[in-house]
C-alpha cells in the first residue's frame, strides 16, 4: 500500500478529526484492511523539542495497547512511546529514521512512525477523539492549546 | 589566621549579613536541629603552606621512588617516558581548574582536545569509536562486560585465566550487583560455555605473552558472545591492534600514555567499541558540530545514554571520569606521533628480550615460557622472589612482581625504554651474583 | 576573544615532523615475531613540539576554569584549587611510586592514606573509610554494594528496593540499577523537604536503603533528618548519604550524628582538588562500624609491622586495579591539614553566607521556589522569564557574554527551568556583586530585548552550538587511513 494514500493534508490540521489519540500523546489513524498508522501529536513534538533519535519496534514485532513500544530522544530527555493499539508491526517509516526533523515538522503526515496490522480494532474506541484530545491538552497547561 | 582562599573580610561578611537580614552566620544554620548543629571535631591543628610543604616533602622521601631506583616492575602500571611537554600542557590552569564541559561555548579547549583523544585512540586501536575515558583499565573492562550483557541479554561472562587477576576481581565486583556469573577459562579450553555475553582476553596477557586472539575471536563469535580485548596501548606501536582481529570492545589502562604511575591512580580507562553499539557504550562522548555561524565546534553528545538523563536506565552511573589524564594521553600521542610510539614499543621489545636472554644464561635462572613476549616475561629464581627483591633493593633496583603462586619462585619482570643498558647490565649482574 | 582559525592535528601533520626524540637502541636487536603479528601502518599525526605546544596552548585559551573566573555550578563545589597542592603531588616520592611496590618501600604513601582515612572519618562522624572509589559515582556504587552485602549477611534477601528522592542526582538511581535494585521515588514537598508520609508508606522490609543527599540537591537542610533516620532504621533499612553537598556542613555537622550509616565524599568538590575538565576525582566512602567489614578493597591498616594494604573481611571487592586515586588524595590531605577544624568551619560558614547573599539579592528578579534559608547553594526557577519566552538555557548562554560561567541548569528536575547557584567560599563579595549585577541585567534584557538572549552567546570563541545535529548525526572522531 502506498504511503501517500489516505494521508491528511500536510501540517494543516491541528489534531486531525479522523485520528484517535492517547493520553501519552500518540495518535493512530485507521487505514483500510485492518491496518493503522501511528505517530506522535503536535503537542508532543512541541513539548519535546528537536527529536534526535527514535527507537521503534521492527517489522514483525508485536505491540500491545498502552504498553511501551519504543523511545523518543531529544538532546536532553528520553520519552517512552506507547502503542495506541495492539497488533503486528508491518513497517517503520524509513524517511523519518533518515531525517528525524520530519517528525517535528509534520507529525501527523509524513512524520508517521510505524504502520501496524490491528489485532483488535475495537480497542480504538477506548481512545480519545480529536475534540476530546484537544480538551485534554488544554487542561494540561494554559499555553498548550495555541 | 585569615585564609588566602577566603577573600571575604569581616567587613564584607557584616555587610552581607545585613543584606540577608540576620545577625550572625549561626542563624543560617537554623534548619539543622540543635544537637547536631555545632559539634566539636578532633582534627590536627592547621599548618601553613611553609610548614606543611616541608612535612610532606619528608613524608614523600620515605618512599622509594622510580626516580631514584631502577624499575623492573610492571604488572598493569608502567614506568614509561613522559615528555615534559605533557605536564606543561596539563598544568595550564584553564584546563585543570575547569569542570565537565556542560557549557560548550566556553569549554572548546577541553572538548576539542578530547575529540582528538577519541580520534587518536581509534587510530591506535583500529576500533570505530571511543568514549572520553573511564576511571581505569579494570573498571573499563568491567563496564565492557556489563555492556555485553545489556547487548546480548545474557548474564554470564567468560574470562581467560591469563587476564590480570585484579581486573578479574573488579569485573567480579561490578558483576556482583546483578548476579552475573563469571567463568574463568584456561587457554586450552575447547568451547565457550553456553549463554556467555562475552569472552574477555588480555593481549599481551598479564604475563607479557601473546594469546591466539584470532582463534579466540572466532570461538567467541560462534558462541554468540562479544569478544572483549584488554590491550597494552604501548604495544600497539608495533603489534596488530584489536580492531584488526575481531574485537567488539577493546579497553586498556591508559596510564602508560604520558602519565606517571602515581601509586596506581589516577589512571585512565580507554574504552572503544563498534559504531553499531554506540548507544550502549557507557561514559561521556564528545561530538563535532557547528555553531549558528557555521564555525566548527565540539559538544558533549549522546547524553541520553547517561545517568543525568536516563537515571535508572542509564548505561552506567559514571559522571566525573579522568579528563585531565585523557588530555595528557592526547598530548603524549601527538608528541610521539607515528614514529615515536613505534620506537618506544621497539625499545621495550628489544630491551626486554635482551634481558630475558641474559638472565636465561645465568646458572640458576630460567625463563618460564618461550619468547616472544612484549615487554614482560617470567623468570624462575634460585630463591623466593621476595628475597631476591630485598637484595635488589639494596642495589637500588626495584625487581619484578612475585608470581610464585603460579610458577615456582617466579618473578614477572618488566623492561621498558626507561631501562638503560647500564641499568640492565647491573640487574643481570646482581641477579647472577645471588 | 580569540577567533583563531579552527584546525585539528591532522591539519598540521606533515610526514617527517617529530614531536619528541628517543634514544638509539643500546642492546642487540632481538628477533621480531612473524609479519602477520606486526602492524603495517600506524596512522598517527606527525607534528613538531613547537606546533604541538602552540596548538594546545590555543586550546587552553578557549577554556574557562575556576582560575579564569566565577564558576557557580551548583552541586559541583567549584572552589579555588590551592596551587601548592599541585606542587606536592608532583614530589617524586608521591608521583613516581608503583602500586605493586612492597609496603615497606612506600611507608610515607601508606601513612598519608591511613591518616586521610582517619581524617575523613572524623569529619563525617563515621568509624571507617575506604579511599578506593575513584569518583563519587564509584563511591555510590560501593555504598549500594555494601547495603546489599549487609542485608544478605543478615539473611535478608527480600530487600530489593532502594528509595531515592525525586530531587536526587541521576547517579543515585543509575547506581541502584547497577546493583540490581529497583528504584522507588519519594516526592519532595512544596517546602523542599522530603514527603515523610510517602517515605513512611514506601519504607518497608523490602527496602534496603534510602539514599539521601544532605543538604539536598535543592540546597536545603531537611530539619526532620532525625525522623527520616528513625523511619528508615525502624524498618531495618540503611540510611546512605550522598556527600556531594558536604561543603556547607564542614566543621559543624557530622553525618554520623544525623543517622547516616555510610556516606560517599567527593575530594574534587569539598576538598579542593581540581576538577580537571571532567576528572580525575576521588570518591572515598565512610561508614559506621556496622558496615566496616564490607568496605571496598583495599584499605590501609596499621599494625606493629607498620602500614599495610588489606582487604576487609567481607569486602564487596575491588573497584580498581590499585587503591584509588592517590594523586588526588595527596591534595585533599594537604587541604585538611592546612585548615584544621576551625578552618573547615570557616569554609562551611562562608559558603553558606555567600549562597544566602546571592539568594536575597536575586530574589526580586527570579522566581525562588523555596523561600527559606538555603545552605551552600540556592535554586531559582527561570519560569518568570519562561512565561515571556526566555528559557533558562537562554539566560545561561547570555551569562557567558558577561564573562561568567553559568550555574547548573535544569537540575534538580523537580524545579521547572532550574538554575542552581553554588558560589563557594572562595569567592569575594565583589565577584558576587558583579554576578548579581549581570543576572539583574539579564532579567531586564529578558523583558525588553529577548532576542539578545535567544541568540546568546555573542562574545565567546564559538557561538551557540548545534547540539541537535551532533546527536542526530554523530561525528565522534576524525579518521585517517
Amino acid at each position: 500500500m502506498s504511503e501517500n494514500q489516505n494521508e491528511p493534508e500536510l501540517g494543516k490540521e491541528m489534531n486531525p478529526k479522523e485520528y484517535r489519540y492517547t493520553q501519552e500523546h500518540e495518535w493512530i489513524y485507521p487505514e483500510p484492511k485492518g491496518k493503522a498508522r501511528i505517530g506522535i501529536t503536535h503537542y508532543a513534538q512541541s513539548q519535546l523539542g528537536d527529536i534526535v533519535f527514535v527507537d521503534l519496534p521492527k517489522s514483525g514485532d508485536h505491540v500491545k495497547q498502552f504498553e511501551k513500544m519504543g523511545e523518543i530522544e531529544t538532546v536532553k530527555a528520553v520519552s517512552d512511546l506507547f502503542s495506541p493499539a495492539s497488533g503486528k508491526v508491518l513497517k517503520r517509516n524509513q524517511a523519518v529514521l533518515d531525517d528525524l526533523a520530519i517528525v517535528n515538522r509534520d507529525p501527523y503526515g509524513t512524520g508517521w512512525l510505524v504502520r501496524i496490522e490491528l489485532s483488535q480494532p475495537a480497542e480504538l474506541e477506548a481512545l480519545m477523539s480529536s475534540d476530546q484530545y484537544g480538551e485534554f491538552v488544554a487542561g494540561l497547561s494554559p499555553e498548550a492549546s495555541e | 589566621m585569615p585564609s588566602p582562599y577566603i577573600p571575604n573580610t569581616d567587613h564584607d561578611r557584616a555587610a552581607m549579613l545585613r543584606d540577608i537580614g540576620v545577625d550572625s552566620v549561626d542563624q543560617l544554620f537554623q534548619d539543622v536541629p540543635e544537637p547536631f548543629r555545632d559539634v566539636p571535631f578532633d582534627l590536627p591543628p592547621p599548618l601553613t603552606e611553609l610548614e606543611l610543604r616541608e612535612e610532606l616533602r619528608q613524608l614523600s622521601r620515605q618512599n622509594v621512588s622510580l626516580d631514584d631506583y631502577a624499575c623492573f616492575l610492571g604488572a598493569g602500571h608502567y614506568h614509561h617516558f613522559i615528555p615534559s611537554v605533557v605536564s606543561h600542557i596539563t598544568g595550564r590552569s584553564e584546563f585543570y581548574t575547569a569542570y565537565t564541559p556542560y557549557q560548550a561555548e566556553v569549554s572548546q579547549g577541553i572538548l576539542q582536545a578530547i575529540y582528538e583523544y577519541q580520534s587518536l585512540v581509534c587510530q591506535l586501536t583500529g576500533m570505530e569509536i571511543s568514549n572520553a575515558g573511564m576511571y581505569d583499565g579494570s573498571s573499563a573492562a568491567a563496564e565492557a562486560a556489563l555492556m555485553a550483557c545489556r547487548l546480548t541479554g545474557k548474564k554470564e561472562i567468560a574470562v581467560l585465566s591469563t587476564v590480570n587477576p585484579r581486573y578479574r576481581e573488579v569485573i567480579g565486583t561490578y558483576g556482583s550487583g546483578q548476579d552475573i556469573a563469571i567463568h574463568e577459562l584456561k587457554p586450552d579450553f575447547k568451547e565457550l560455555p553456553d549463554k556467555c555475553a562475552c569472552f574477555i582476553v588480555q593481549q599481551p596477557n598479564f604475563f607479557g605473552y601473546f594469546e591466539e586472539v584470532e582463534r579466540y575471536a572466532g570461538l567467541a563469535h560462534s558462541a554468540g558472545a562479544l569478544f572483549i580485548v584488554i590491550f597494552d596501548p604501548i604495544s600497539l606501536g608495533l603489534f596488530q591492534p584489536p580492531g584488526s582481529y575481531g574485537a567488539d570492545i577493546a579497553v586498556a589502562e591508559g596510564q602508560p600514555l604520558g602519565n606517571p604511575v602515581n601509586f596506581g591512580g589516577p589512571g585512565l580507562g580507554i574504552f572503544t567499541c563498534r559504531q553499531e553499539h554506540l548507544r550502549q557504550m557507557p561514559g561521556r562522548i564528545i561530538g563535532r558540530t557547528a555553531d549558528v555561524e557555521g564555525q566548527p565546534g565540539y559538544v558533549l553528545t549522546m547524553a541520553t545514554r547517561e545517568q543525568h538523563i536516563r537515571r535508572e536506565r542509564a548505561t552506567s552511573n559514571i559522571c566525573t571520569n579522568e579528563a585531565l589524564v585523557a588530555l595528557a594521553a592526547t598530548v603524549y600521542l601527538a608528541a610521539m606521533g607515528k614514529g615515536g610510539l613505534r620506537r618506544v614499543a621497539e625499545l621495550c621489545y628489544h630491551k626486554a628480550h635482551y634481558v630475558a636472554e641474559a638472565i636465561n644464561k645465568l646458572k640458576r635462572y630460567s625463563l618460564a615460557f618461550k619468547p616472544p613476549f612484549f615487554k614482560e616475561f617470567i623468570i624462575r629464581c634460585p630463591m623466593s622472589p621476595e628475597k631476591v627483591n630485598r637484595i635488589l633493593r639494596k642495589e637500588k633496583i626495584i625487581g619484578g612482581l612475585d608470581v610464585s603462586h603460579l610458577v615456582d619462585n617466579g618473578m614477572l619482570l618488566c623492561v621498558t625504554e626507561m631501562n638503560s643498558r647500564p641499568e640492565i647490565d647491573r640487574l643481570v649482574s646482581v641477579l647472577g651474583a645471588l | 576573544m580569540n577567533r583563531n582559525k579552527h584546525y585539528l592535528l591532522p591539519d598540521i601533520s606533515r610526514p617527517g615532523k617529530v614531536g619528541c626524540q628517543l634514544p638509539e637502541l643500546d642492546v642487540p636487536e632481538a628477533k621480531l615475531p612473524p609479519q602477520e603479528f606486526l602492524r603495517q601502518e600506524l596512522a598517527l599525526p606527525e607534528v613538531s613540539e613547537t606546533e604541538l605546544v602552540r596548538y594546545f596552548t590555543s586550546l587552553s585559551r578557549r577554556n574557562y576554569g575556576v582560575d579564569t573566573g566565577f564558576y557557580p555550578l551548583g552541586s559541583c563545589t567549584m572552589k579555588y584549587n590551592p596551587k601548592w597542592h599541585e606542587d606536592i603531588a608532583r614530589f617524586p616520592g608521591f608521583q613516581s611510586i608503583h602500586p605493586c611496590q612492597p609496603a615497606e618501600t612506600v611507608p610515607g604513601a601508606l601513612r598519608l592514606m591511613f591518616e586521610l582515612q582517619e581524617l575523613l572519618a572524623e569529619i563525617t562522624g563515621m568509624d571507617a573509610t575506604s579511599l578506593a572509589p575513584m569518583a563519587g559515582a564509584q563511591g555510590e556504587l560501593a555504598s549500594l554494594l555494601m547495603a546489599r552485602a549487609y542485608h544478605r549477611s543478615h539473611g535478608e534477601k527480600r530487600r530489593r528496593k532502594i528509595l531515592v528522592p525525586d530531587s536526587a542526582h541521576g547517579t543515585n538511581p543509575a547506581t541502584a540499577t547497577m546493583c540490581g535494585f529497583e528504584v522507588n521515588t519519594i516526592p519532595s514537598r512544596s517546602d523542599g523537604n522530603l514527603d515523610l508520609t510517602s517515605l513512611t508508606k514506601l519504607m518497608n522490609e523490602e527496602v534496603a536503603a534510602l539514599t539521601l543527599t544532605m543538604p539536598t540537591t535543592l540546597g536545603l537542610f531537611d530539619p526532620r533528618i532525625a525522623e527520616i533516620s528513625t523511619i528508615v532504621h525502624e524498618r531495618g533499612g540503611l540510611l546512605i548519604g550522598d556527600g556531594a553537598n558536604l561543603n556547607s556542613l564542614l566543621g559543624r555537622v557530622k553525618f554520623g550524628d544525623l543517622g547516616f550509616d555510610c556516606v560517599q565524599l567527593n575530594l574534587h568538590k569539598t576538598f579542593s582538588t581540581p576538577h580537571g575538565g571532567g576528572g580525575p576525582g576521588s570518591g572515598p566512602v565512610c561508614v559506621r562500624a556496622n558496615l566496616s567489614s564490607f568496605l571496598p578493597a583495599p584499605i590501609v591498616s596499621k599494625s606493629g609491622k607498620g602500614y599495610q594494604l588489606t582487604t576487609p573481611s567481607k569486602s564487596v571487592g575491588r573497584l580498581g586495579a590499585a587503591g584509588g586515586n592517590f594523586g588526588v588524595m595527596v591534595k585533599a590531605y594537604a587541604y585538611i591539614r592546612s585548615l584544621g577544624a576551625e578552618g573547615l568551619k570557616e569554609v562551611g560558614e562562608n559558603a553558606v553566607l555567600n549562597a544566602n547573599y546571592v539568594k536575597e539579592k536575586l530574589k526580586p528578579y527570579y522566581h525562588l521556589p523555596y523561600d527559606r534559608t538555603c545552605m551552600h547553594e540556592v535554586v531559582f526557577s527561570g519560569k518568570r522569564q519562561k512565561a515571556k519566552g526566555v528559557s533558562t538555557l537562554d539566560i545561561a548562554k547570555r551569562l557567558l557574554d558577561y564573562g561568567f560561567h553559568p550555574p547548573t541548569i535544569y537540575f534538580p528536575l523537580v524545579v521547572e527551568e532550574a538554575i542552581m547557584i553554588e558560589p563557594t567560599e572562595t569567592e569575594s563579595k565583589e565577584t558576587l556583586d558583579a554576578f548579581i549585577k549581570a543576572m539583574v541585567e539579564i532579567a531586564r534584557e529578558a523583558e525588553q530585548n529577548p532576542e539578545l538572549l535567544h541568540n546568546a552567546p555573542h562574545r565567546t570563541p564559538v557561538r551557540r552550538l548545534d547540539e541537535v545535529s551532533a546527536a542526530r548525526k554523530p561525528d565522534l572522531r576524525w579518521e585517517w587511513k
